[in-house]
């Protein structure tokens, strides 16, 4: 999707990170959800590009995806939602209604030492 | 050493999508954020609106193209005001650029303001521009496959807009799939069945339209 700005934005904010804490980042995580969601392959060739010549140049990457929930109107029961079987794993009701998509984060920052 | 964030990735657009829905809702300006493929008629769309409605809701437009003002161009020929954004490549447009923009189109004189997004189905959909509705247009030589292959795009939706329904005939396009599909993702979504080309299915939309934006105007 827009991982160039993403790359882009997370570089900045690891950055300053990085000045402020006098060291280099080892790795960091980042989450998205479903709807709002990353392709790994594109996100990190996104972050290698745009890290290059940086303090970020080795700093390793990890894109977690976080399940989208929805809760089934008839049995009440929380599931996982999929794209390919839209429906409550429990009754198979197609009512359900949506909790939250997780939001793009920027989770944590390792540092060396 | 570890640090925990927890920070939004896209919280700069964010903070600014959040000033441009307080300039919006100051002066009672309803805002459409307009999405879709390119080539499925955002400018043939809105061009009929300012020339069907336009002298009853004042309009302005936002265009985003990665390059030219051809579609500026073809709204100011519509008879509507129209500021350009070229994003000189990049997908989508964001929140500061639509700040800067409505700075030029004197914005707040407007009863609705459209931003026509970069021509896309995927990325502008990650940014929030700060509007009022955000509105996805699907037409329907596209195929009758994209709502279930783009569902975030579709979850995201105020209104979707099913344009060139005058070419329902020639091309195999299963409507019912198609609502059915957008239903799953976005069960509440306003749908309507529209052809920019020959009018038909617009007078609801423009209605709806009337409604939304008399709410935003009734603030005032």
């Amino acid at each position: 999707m827009h991982e160039t700005a993403v790359a882009e934005s997370i570089l900045h904010t690891i950055i300053a990170q990085a000045d402020k804490a006098n060291a280099k980042p080892v790795s960091a995580i980042i989450s998205c959800g479903q709807f709002n969601t990353l392709n790994d392959e594109c996100m990190q060739f996104a972050f290698e590009a745009a890290a290059a010549g940086t303090v970020c140049e080795k700093t390793k990457l990890v894109i977690k995806h976080i399940p989208l929930r929805a809760k089934c109107e008839q049995c009440q029961t929380v599931f996982e939602f999929d794209v390919y079987k839209p429906a409550c794993g429990q009754c198979e009701s197609k009512e359900f209604d949506f909790e939250p998509d997780a939001p793009l984060l920027l989770e944590t920052i390792e540092f060396e030492g | 050493m570890k640090i925990s964030l927890n920070q939004k990735i896209l919280s700069r657009n964010e903070e600014c999508a959040k000033k441009n829905r307080a300039f919006f809702k100051e002066n009672s300006v309803l805002c459409l954020n307009v999405i879709s493929s390119p080539g499925s008629g955002k400018t043939t769309t809105i061009s009929r609106m300012i020339k069907d409605v336009g002298d009853k809701i004042r309009m302005g437009v936002v265009e985003g193209d990665i390059k030219t003002d051809t579609d500026a161009q073809k709204i100011r020929d519509a008879g509507g005001q129209a500021v350009q954004i070229e994003t000189h490549g990049a997908c989508h447009l964001s929140a500061e650029q639509v700040y800067n923009a409505i700075k030029v189109l004197d914005a707040e004189k407007m009863d609705m303001v459209i931003i026509e997004n970069v021509g896309n189905l995927v990325c502008p959909s990650a940014f929030d521009l700060g509007e009022g509705a955000r509105v996805i247009l699907l037409s329907v030589p596209e195929g009758d496959d994209k709502p279930i292959k783009y569902p975030g795009t579709f979850a995201e939706a105020d209104v979707v807009l099913i344009n060139k329904i005058d070419l329902m005939d020639y091309i195999d396009f299963n409507l019912e799939r198609v609502l059915a599909d957008i239903r799953v993702v976005n069960p509440d979504v306003e749908i309507f069945q529209v052809s920019a080309t020959t009018g038909e299915g617009m007078e609801q939309w423009y209605e709806w339209l009337m409604n939304k934006s008399g709410a935003a105007q009734a603030a005032r």
